[in-house]
């Protein structure tokens, strides 16, 4: 290249061989993770043999290729290719956002352009503000199509697309209406690509400082780039640095933190009630009043409920003050509700109960297999991955009730009934064991008890299967042949199989479809459950359960508690305590009189609300400590003022075991304080020894030299990045992959599954199915989304999807009021006809607190199992 | 999903790169691509919607609007440029009161430019439906108008 002799690898293009090179070529539609494009003509370069001048972006580089990047020929091109750009861009660079940070200026300065060449013209159209967190004008696109190749190559989407010809082309959404009315998600990627102003941020301001942390919202952990002036976050960008995310967002992590962050409802001072209101007090006032209060209920009379989106610091803090200070076991976390059959399951079948393959590998799998996971909804920057098997040609394989855009992507889609996967799964083992395309030699080398498990397969003949699941054999069949002879395949899952009664069936017959396969402990393998929330992963780490201490260690094992006892000098108890549903049952019964819930909203989220409620106000006492009065913080006795993951320092561990740093981005707002604190206030009230921390950091140590998955981990070595545990020494770069030396438990052991049908079923009188189902707008209770004026905009209320059918049938239009009625309670909610939802099922979210979806389901848990029934109640659909 | 629609795209089942024929067949059948039909033509190709309208848009021949009963062509090829094509364009535009692309509201006539008709040497050409009428005046067009309904 401009006879100098460089290296590349076989399939570069002559770009990106130059990059390599430090030979700089002036580019306007090229991008390393975007397909080579050829649209600008500012790459193009003479090479010998070649006519005329191709674009560097587009060649394949070829051994003994002789390049000139700099020509008279070339020189021309570019400067006739941009001055045409030019002649129609506007030149209002002082009043872009753009200004100083934009392609076309750095290219036309490179070329050394200093006038306009052609006539100049415009195009004139109003800018598209119809999205309420981006602007798209036109006038100053330079039709590079990075927006459309990143929303359809890299998102999925396809939301826009050059639209027209000749001077007339211009990017568009479907129709050329406004973007609002598209398929469009609000991710914003397009906007980070756009290489001038044509795509900008809504209400964007220059930052002082940049500071880069992990977003609060889902399991996926993406790195953000918070920028901060004059002590408010002004804007939020995804970190281009994090291997997680790699540069994109969702709309939530995007432009769903800075309005609930800085909202003029956060909760500034401690509240304390009296009678029927709050009063606000000192933190001093507060905290000796929770303090002496909580002092007085020791043991079994008293629970907490740590929270899956505070940091593993606070969880460790929060299960340890259950454990010495309040001396019970009572204390669990939402993880509850969808991630503890995982935790169970895959322990006692690899050892393990995490996902067991980073997120970066699902793309690199020849098969995928997708249960109850409406992953570009929940998350969405994980479903970039997913998109990107896809598109390389990936077998995919769906297994969901509803038609989620995964179905449209899936190679097959299995449209299950509600409650079936185990039983679908475990077909489609029988059809790999009949067919002789079981993985012999790891069943053998690295598993037990598979006998009994292919005994259990006798029970799933394949007409009961179709029967049970509504999957026909054929597809079944089908099904098995892909996974059984695909590899390395995938399963990848989400809350659609874990927040069921019998939750822990299906993790089962998942982990045995893996091990069936030879498929654990392999890249782009593995079972890899998809966590809901930030830490839910880190807060089970933690210890924030009533069964484990931190690290896994059983409560009942003497050995366990004695390394526990010794290190925090107390006395443990050894019977397990009570889980988050039977702590709401027992508060009820007036059997648990006090508790102290940490950033969870139970009354929104937990099954059967109105139970709920109803034991909380039996509560002795009750301290709620969060952002906002959220409808549990209204029942309390005392509410403290949290801060939040904006304002402090920790870790979060994202669903793929990574343990990523939170840094403190803002001083906390008003008068709160990070949940450590207030924790480690208590305990020194209590008089409880070991909580003199003067930061997370600190308590990062403590977690290290008791849990060995942690040992190497500190928060001076995260700095450079995210670690994935197991990491036993300060040496250790973490492990991405699990069991590739062996299961961690020895042998992979098989278990068999046993039909059971769903205790929720429909009938005459309630003949519909219920599931709930997340929007991508919104998160959770909504206590954060519902304040974010955007998504508010974009998703205002919730609503019933119902299929047409069965909108015919009960009588009812789209947009009409309905009643629904389960057997536990009811509610009225706008019904929405979708094609989605197939005939006798319904779904709906659980984000608006004032349609509380929860007052419709069962809070009813096996004994063995202990997770509550979310994804099926029977309900019927009442005209008003 | 439009039920004219499925013969149409049993003919391509498996083929997916056939958007041109299916988007002509289409609009053959139904006068006009509506949103819908786009919509369906989009799931059976396996791709958004966006795109198949990016790709229609491109050509002439595609409308996205439902047609007049009469559709009146006015050429605008060079021969009948210079021959006062653009002059009888605005004549018909005045006289039906819609712009080139347009159709007008009791969907009596719909109005397109064309680049040539081959028929230079009648030009100026404007053809209706599929009358060709050449060296036409504006006179002439006016009263020409008069004879559909």
């Amino acid at each position: 290249m401009d006879g100098k002799e460089i290296k590349a690898a076989p399939g570069d293009t002559v770009l990106k061989a130059s990059k390599k090179a430090g030979i700089y070529i002036p580019t306007l539609c090229a991008d390393k993770e975007l397909e080579p494009y050829g649209g600008c003509r500012l790459c193009v370069v003479e090479i010998e043999g070649v006519r005329g001048q191709p674009t560097a972006c587009t060649t394949p580089v070829a051994e003994g290729m002789k390049v000139l990047t700099q020509t008279p020929a070339v020189e021309k091109i570019r400067r006739t290719a941009i001055e045409l750009i030019m002649s129609d861009h506007p030149a209002d660079c002082l009043i872009c956002v753009k200004n100083q940070r934009c392609d076309l200026q750095s290219a036309a300065a490179y070329l050394g352009i200093n006038q306009y060449k052609f006539k100049r013209t415009s195009r004139a159209v109003n800018p598209d503000t119809s999205n309420p967190f981006f602007v798209r004008d036109l006038n100053k696109c330079i039709l590079c199509a990075k927006c459309v190749r990143v929303c359809d190559e890299i998102r999925g989407v396809g939301a826009i697309d050059v639209a027209f010809r000749g001077f007339g082309s211009v990017i568009a959404a479907f129709g050329n209406q406004p973007i609002i009315s598209s398929n469009c998600i609000s991710c914003g990627s397009c906007v980070s690509k756009c290489p001038v102003g044509a795509l900008y941020l809504k209400n964007e301001k220059r930052p002082d400082t940049e500071i880069v942390t992990v977003c609060t919202y889902c399991g996926v952990g993406c790195g953000l780039s918070i920028g901060v002036r004059g002590g408010q976050i002004a804007r939020v960008l995804p970190d281009p640095n994090s291997e997680v995310n790699k540069g994109h967002l969702c709309v939530k992590g995007h432009f769903g933190v800075t309005e609930f962050v800085h909202h003029s409802e956060r909760l500034t001072s401690p509240l304390i009630r009296v009678g029927n209101n709050f009063i606000k007090s000192t933190w001093n006032e507060a905290l000796e009043l929770v303090a002496m209060k909580l002092g007085k209920y020791k043991g079994p009379e008293v629970g907490v409920i740590s929270s899956s989106k505070a940091t593993n610091e606070e969880n460790y803090l929060a299960q340890k003050f259950a454990r010495v200070a309040l001396n019970t076991n009572n204390v669990d976390q939402c993880a509850r509700l969808c991630a503890t059959p995982t935790l169970e399951a895959l322990t006692a079948a690899f050892g393990c109960g995490a996902m067991t393959n980073p997120i970066g590998d699902i793309s690199g799998a020849g098969c995928v297999l997708a249960l109850g996971t409406n992953t570009t909804v929940s998350h969405p920057v994980l479903a970039m991955e997913i998109w990107r098997g896809v598109r390389r040609g990936s077998k995919f394989i769906v297994v969901n009730p509803k038609e989620t855009e995964l179905a449209r992507w899936a190679s097959l889609w299995l449209q299950n009934r509600p409650g079936s996967d185990a039983a679908l799964l475990m077909g489609i083992a029988k059809v790999i064991v009949g067919e002789g395309l079981e993985d012999k030699e790891f069943i053998k080398g690295k598993c037990e008890n598979y006998e009994a498990f292919k005994t259990s397969l006798n029970e799933y003949d394949l007409d009961f299967v179709e029967n049970v699941s509504g999957i026909s054999k054929e597809k079944i069949t089908q099904a098995a042949r892909i996974y059984g002879t695909v590899k390395p395949a995938s399963i990848i899952y989400g809350s659609g199989i874990t927040q069921h009664i019998y939750a822990r069936d299906n993790v089962e017959a998942a982990a045995n479809l893996a091990m069936l396969t030879g498929n654990v402990g392999k890249p782009s393998s593995g079972v890899n459950p998809l966590f809901g929330q930030n830490n839910v992963q880190g807060a089970c780490d933690m210890g924030a359960l009533p069964d484990m201490l931190p690290g896994y260690q059983n409560i009942n094992k003497d050995e366990a508690r004695e390394i526990f006892d010794a290190a925090w000098e107390c006395q443990l108890e050894g019977t397990p305590g009570l889980t988050v549903t039977e702590m709401m049952k027992e508060a009820g019964e007036k059997k648990l009189k006090a508790m102290y819930i940490i950033g969870e909203n139970p009354v929104i989220s937990e099954p059967d609300s109105q139970h709920v409620i109803e034991a909380l106000k039996k509560l002795e006492f009750l301290v709620v400590q969060d952002l906002f009065l959220t409808d549990t913080a209204r029942l309390a006795h005392v509410v403290l003022p949290a801060a939040s993951f904006a304002e402090k320092d920790g870790t979060f561990t994202n669903t793929e075991r990574r343990v990523q740093l939170v840094r403190k981005v803002i001083e906390p707002v008003g008068d709160s304080h990070p949940d450590w604190w207030i924790l480690c206030q208590l305990a020194r009230r209590m008089e409880t020894k070991g909580f003199e921390f003067a930061n997370p950091s600190q308590i990062m140590e403590e977690i290290a030299g008791l849990i060995g998955e942690y040992a190497g981990i500190s928060h001076s070595r995260l700095g450079s990045g995210g670690i994935q545990w197991p990491c036993p020494d300060k040496e250790h770069k973490g492990t991405p992959i699990l069991h590739e030396n062996g299961f961690i438990r020895g042998k992979g052991r098989f278990t068999p599954v046993e039909y059971r049908e769903p205790r929720e079923k429909p009938d005459a009188e309630y003949p519909l199915i219920l599931t709930t189902e997340r929007n991508r707008y919104h998160y959770q209770t909504g206590t954060m989304t519902r304040r974010v004026t955007g998504m508010d905009m974009l998703k205002h209320e919730e609503y019933l999807s119902i299929s047409k059918t069965d909108a015919e049938r009960a009588g009812i239009a789209g947009g009409e009021v309905v009643k629904v009625v389960s057997r536990r309670g009811e509610l009225k909610v706008k019904a929405k006809i979708s094609d989605d939802t197939p005939e006798g099922i319904v779904a709906m979210s659980f984000h608006f607190p004032g349609t509380p979806t929860n007052v419709l389901t069962d809070s009813f848990t096996e004994p063995s199992m202990r997770t509550p029934e979310l994804k099926l109640t029977a309900v019927k659909v009442v005209k008003l | 999903m439009v039920e004219a629609l499925k013969e149409i795209f049993s003919a391509y089942e498996g083929e997916k790169g056939a958007v041109i024929p299916i988007l002509q067949k289409v609009q053959a059948k139904l006068g006009f691509l509506s949103p819908e039909a786009i919509g369906d033509i989009a799931s059976f190709l396996d791709t958004s919607s966006n795109e198949i309208f990016g790709v229609a848009t491109f050509y002439s021949q595609f409308r996205f609007t439902r047609p007049g009963r009469h559709t009146v062509h006015v050429c605008l090829g060079t021969a009948c440029h210079v021959k006062g094509g653009g002059t009888i364009l605005e004549t018909v535009e005045k006289e039906i009161g819609v712009e080139a692309g347009g159709t007008t509201g009791d969907y009596k006539f719909s109005l397109e430019r064309v680049a040539c008709f081959g028929s230079c040497a009648l030009a100026p050409v404007v053809v209706i439906d599929k009358d060709v009428f050449g060296r036409v005046t504006t006179s002439k067009i006016k009263e020409t108008l008069k004879n559909y309904d």
